[in-house]
């Protein structure tokens, strides 16, 4: 007879464990619908579990690694001043720990409506869960039964509200902590807001840092989401950001995926209104044991709107990225104009990239493609290089700088491609030297 | 001029019924009882007086299919199938097996030449002028034919011939008689019983198809080709074809198929599977014309095939090149394991769905051999309310340095309620190896129509003619008798989806 070894639930129902014990104490559970929600989030995240490489979407990306590390919540003291990255101008929102923290904020004098979800939570019903469902996507339901905090930002009809800073950092806590913020962001008629997020970690801590951000454009308004993951090495990242965009309105999202041990950035948008458009660019910066998942969905779901995306993968040491992007025109969507693009630079021979576009048509008057490529970089521009008297770590560097830039120069906002430049940057030079 | 030309013939000679393949074959057949179970899968392999081994490889594969579920994850739909409710052998009843051609049952000849496929030897495949008599050594290159009817094989031409250079072709039921080393040493070994639900079903319950073996060094001097065919109500057709190209040889085989129009629908699930050795090129031509269901979607075959190559030789080669218009449901993806250094793996593929039909096809590359090249041009068409797929995996194992791999998919959409999708999946494990995907979807351009028009074209003849110019790429893969036909087909297939 062998004892059966007592087990602390981890993975699924380590979460569930959670949700049961804190139910009554999270924020908002007054609120009858909000707790109605969060046991709806409960409800799909019991049947759907932790996605498995079994489902279809998550055929290259395995979570085992998370499911067993087995999460509890941050305990931050609530004057832990952690470094966060230089200021960029214009209002700031600082989250430690996915909690919203206004001492290390921003956000006075600001053309827009901004500060922490978890106080504003009263008004908000009918807004949080309107376009993020936790029946659809797993890593919803988990966020919407254990949310605690997140942005609120509402730029009112009409405004440039400029640039808004969304920073977000965890700490080293000694034990592996999960947060779930959510995200609000809604632009008004004919309004414009950029918004530059960092998420950062300290390099030992293990945490679970899962994000899911609505997002609504209104007719004519403008968005730029400026994305840059460095989460800490030990860290988890997985994201979801559902955005809705109307008529004549633009959403322009860029991530830069250069952290964490593992990331999945899932972008889900739906143009909603003739003349929407959608700007998806990326790029992901992997070394070591990295893993980089980004899934993207896009859905005409109206006449005459436009979608470009590119993604760039470079992949050094052992790591492994994936792309995997969808777009769906509806029947009423006709005079679409689609085009994504992914390409991967494998600058090692253990790394591995996965792809996966995908294109799905139901009306007959569009224009889509994609395109996909995988290759190692260019010998013949190689030689050229150090024919010119560059030595190759320098020249290799160069060429790897070129192949981001692509991506990186779709980006409209000045501020927010300077700051991604500035990430892009020198990576490769950071990698070699650091390996 | 002359493609106009020829594009306009084809088209008169189209009748406006449509599918012209749908009569059905009045003969006295022979069935296994109803349903599947262990008992059946021992009536077949009675019937078919196989040895102990093979009887204990498809018991095998039957338990194996028992455990297994349907795929899901193609985006087709239909209903669930019952597979108690089928035949799973049937035949042309026959005295003894029939030593030539003339003793083979008039009604079938008969069938064949309605087909279009003569049985006769020294004649050629019809589908060009003055079929029928050109003698084997004149300019044109004849065609050995094998003959599949339902479950069995009633004819095979030009054994004699090719077994002068030392060429099997014949049945696989034959083939277990006559070379049972060939068969057991190669069958199964690219499709395993287990592969999927299909194969493992096929693997139980088969009963006929083609078995190729070309020897070292030889080039098969004539285009090889089967010829399948579905008469009988409620069965199911579960062929089987094995080809073997030894070190340095060189076949082309082209296979057909249609079936009567009937409101039920039938199964196919077929298995093949390619291997060629050292330095041996392989070309597989398929028109697959299955019918395809009517205006209502009522009726139409199932097509769920598992089509499989080894390249096991160093540069070895095998070619898929497919023109599928038929069948209601398409779930086909002919692959290449590039194992050998250098070998290369093609597919080519123009995939029609029109009324009600859906498609989901599309290619495996898998490359491990060093220096493994494919290419893959598909070519999507949806008009009426079809629904078309493609669905395509290139994986490169770390192994396959310097690999290389083109995909172009295309898709074209005709009217606004039918759908085209494209989902590649790119798994590369290689630094030196280069991985290029393209796809594009589109409708006929406007402007192209308006040429044509202008040009005194009606405007059916002139979405034919930019439908051909799209698939031409395909197209001109194809063994010339076949292109002709294949023409054909796309514009009976595309008939009443413009205007």
């Amino acid at each position: 007879m062998t004892a059966i070894p007592e087990t602390r639930p981890s993975g699924a129902a380590g979460f569930l464990h959670r949700y049961e014990g804190l139910a009554g104490r999270l924020p908002g559970h007054r609120l009858p619908w909000l707790s109605a929600l969060r046991a709806r989030g409960a409800e799909a995240f019991r049947a759907q579990g932790l996605p498995t490489r079994r489902v279809e979407a998550w055929k290259y990306t395995d979570l085992r690694p998370l499911a067993d590390a087995g999460f509890e919540e941050p305990l931050t003291a609530l004057d832990t001043a952690p470094p966060l990255p230089r200021p960029r101008g214009g209002a700031r929102a600082v989250f430690v720990d996915g909690r919203f923290r206004p001492d290390l904020s921003g956000l006075d004098g600001a053309a827009l409506e901004a500060g922490s979800l978890a106080q504003a939570l009263p008004r908000l019903e009918g807004r949080i869960g309107a376009l993020a469902s936790p029946e659809e996507l797993p890593l919803v339901a988990l966020n919407t039964m254990l949310f605690e905090d997140g942005l609120l930002a509402w730029v009112p009809e009409g405004t440039d509200a400029g640039v808004l800073e969304l920073v977000s950092v965890a700490t080293d806590s000694g034990r592996p902590a999960a947060f779930h913020p959510r995200h609000l962001i809604r632009l008004g008629r004919g309004a414009r807001l950029t918004v530059i997020e960092t998420a950062a970690g300290s390099a030992g801590a293990r945490y679970l840092h899962n994000p899911v951000y609505e997002i609504e454009v209104a007719e004519g308004a403008t968005l730029v989401h400026a994305r840059l993951q460095q989460e800490g090495r030990q860290g988890f990242q997985l994201s979801t950001v559902q955005a809705r965009v109307a008529a004549g309105g633009t959403y322009d999202n860029f991530t830069l995926n250069a952290g964490a041990r593992l990331v999945r950035n899932e972008i889900h948008v739906a143009l909603t209104g003739p003349g929407a458009a959608c700007h998806m660019n990326g790029a992901q910066l992997l070394a070591g044991g990295q893993h980089a998942d980004t899934t993207t969905f896009l859905d005409h779901a109206a006449p005459n709107c436009v979608s470009r995306q590119t993604y760039k993968t470079v992949l050094a040491g052992r790591s492994r990225g994936v792309f995997q992007g969808k777009i769906l025109v509806r029947q009423a969507a006709q005079k679409t104009d689609g085009y994504q693009m992914n390409q991967a630079l494998l600058l090692s021979p253990e790394a591995e990239m996965d792809s996966k576009p995908q294109l799905e048509i139901y009306a007959d008057d569009v224009k889509c493609s994609h395109g996909a490529t995988v290759g190692e970089l260019d010998h013949d521009q190689l030689f050229y290089l150090r024919t010119r008297g560059v030595p190759e770590a320098e020249a290799r560097s160069l060429l790897i700088e070129a192949f981001l830039v692509e991506a990186v120069e779709g980006v409209t906002d000045e501020t927010a491609r300077g700051t991604l430049q500035e990430a892009v940057r020198g990576w490769w030079a950071r990698e070699a030297a650091a390996s | 001029m002359p493609a106009v030309t020829e594009t306009l013939e084809t088209v008169q000679s189209v009748t406006a019924t449509g599918y012209k393949w749908g009569f059905e074959t009045d003969i006295e057949m022979e069935f296994a009882p109803k349903g599947l179970n262990e008992d059946i899968v021992r009536f077949i392999s009675r019937k078919k007086n196989e040895p102990e081994w093979l009887l204990e490889w498809r018991l095998k594969a039957f338990a194996l299919w028992q455990r297994m579920e349907e795929p899901r994850w193609a985006a087709v739909k239909f209903p669930p199938i019952d597979y108690q409710d089928a035949y799973y052998f049937a035949a042309p009843k026959q005295k003894a097996r029939p030593k030539s051609l003339d003793e083979v049952d008039p009604e079938l000849l008969r069938t064949y030449e309605k087909l279009g496929i003569p049985l006769k030897e020294q004649a050629i495949l019809a589908g060009v002028e003055g079929a029928g008599e050109a003698p084997a050594d004149s300019g044109r290159m004849p065609v050995a034919v094998d003959a599949v009817f339902d479950s069995v094989s009633v004819a095979t031409t030009f054994k004699e011939r090719l077994a002068k250079e030392g060429i099997i072709f014949c049945s696989i039921s034959e083939a277990v008689q006559t070379h049972p080393e060939l068969v057991r040493q190669y069958l199964g070994t690219v499709v395993p019983q287990g592969d999927n639900f299909y194969a493992a079903l096929n693997s139980a319950v088969f009963t006929d198809g083609s078995f190729v073996y070309i020897p070292k060094g030889v080039r098969c001097p004539m285009e090889l080709s089967t010829y399948f065919r579905i008469n009988a109500k409620s069965t199911g057709q579960f062929e089987r074809t094995l080809i073997i190209a030894d070190e340095g040889s060189y076949v082309s085989y082209l296979e057909g198929c249609t079936a009567p129009m009937r409101d039920e629908n039938q199964l196919h699930a077929a298995v093949v599977e390619l291997i060629a050795l050292d330095d041996a090129t392989i070309k597989y031509s398929t028109v697959q014309n299955w019918y395809p269901g009517d205006e209502q979607g009522r009726g139409g075959i199932y097509n769920f095939v598992t089509k499989r190559a080894h390249c096991r030789g160093r540069r070895s080669k095998v070619s898929w090149t497919q023109v599928e218009t038929g069948s209601a449901i398409t779930w086909k993806y002919p692959s290449c394991v590039l194992l050998g250094d250098d070998s290369v793996g093609e597919f080519y593929s123009v995939a029609i769905t029109n009324n009600f039909q859906q498609a989901d096809t599309g290619t495996k590359m898998i490359h491990v051999g060093k220096r493994t090249s494919s290419t893959i041009v598909s070519k999507g068409i949806s008009a009426g309310q079809g629904q078309n797929t493609y669905r395509g995996l290139v994986r490169v194992a770390p192994t396959a340095a310097g690999a290389r791999n083109f995909t172009q998919c295309d898709s074209l959409l005709i009217g606004d309620r039918c759908g085209a999708h494209t989902v590649p999946y790119i798994e590369n494990r290689c630094m030196t190896a280069k991985v290029e995907h393209e796809a594009t979807t589109s409708r006929i351009a406007e402007d192209q129509l308006f040429y044509c028009r202008s040009r005194g074209l009606s405007e059916e003849d002139a979405v034919g003619l930019i439908v051909n110019g799209f698939c031409r790429e395909v197209l001109k893969e194809l063994p010339m008798e076949f292109a002709v036909e294949a023409q054909k087909l796309l514009q009976i297939s595309l008939e009443g989806s413009v205007g």
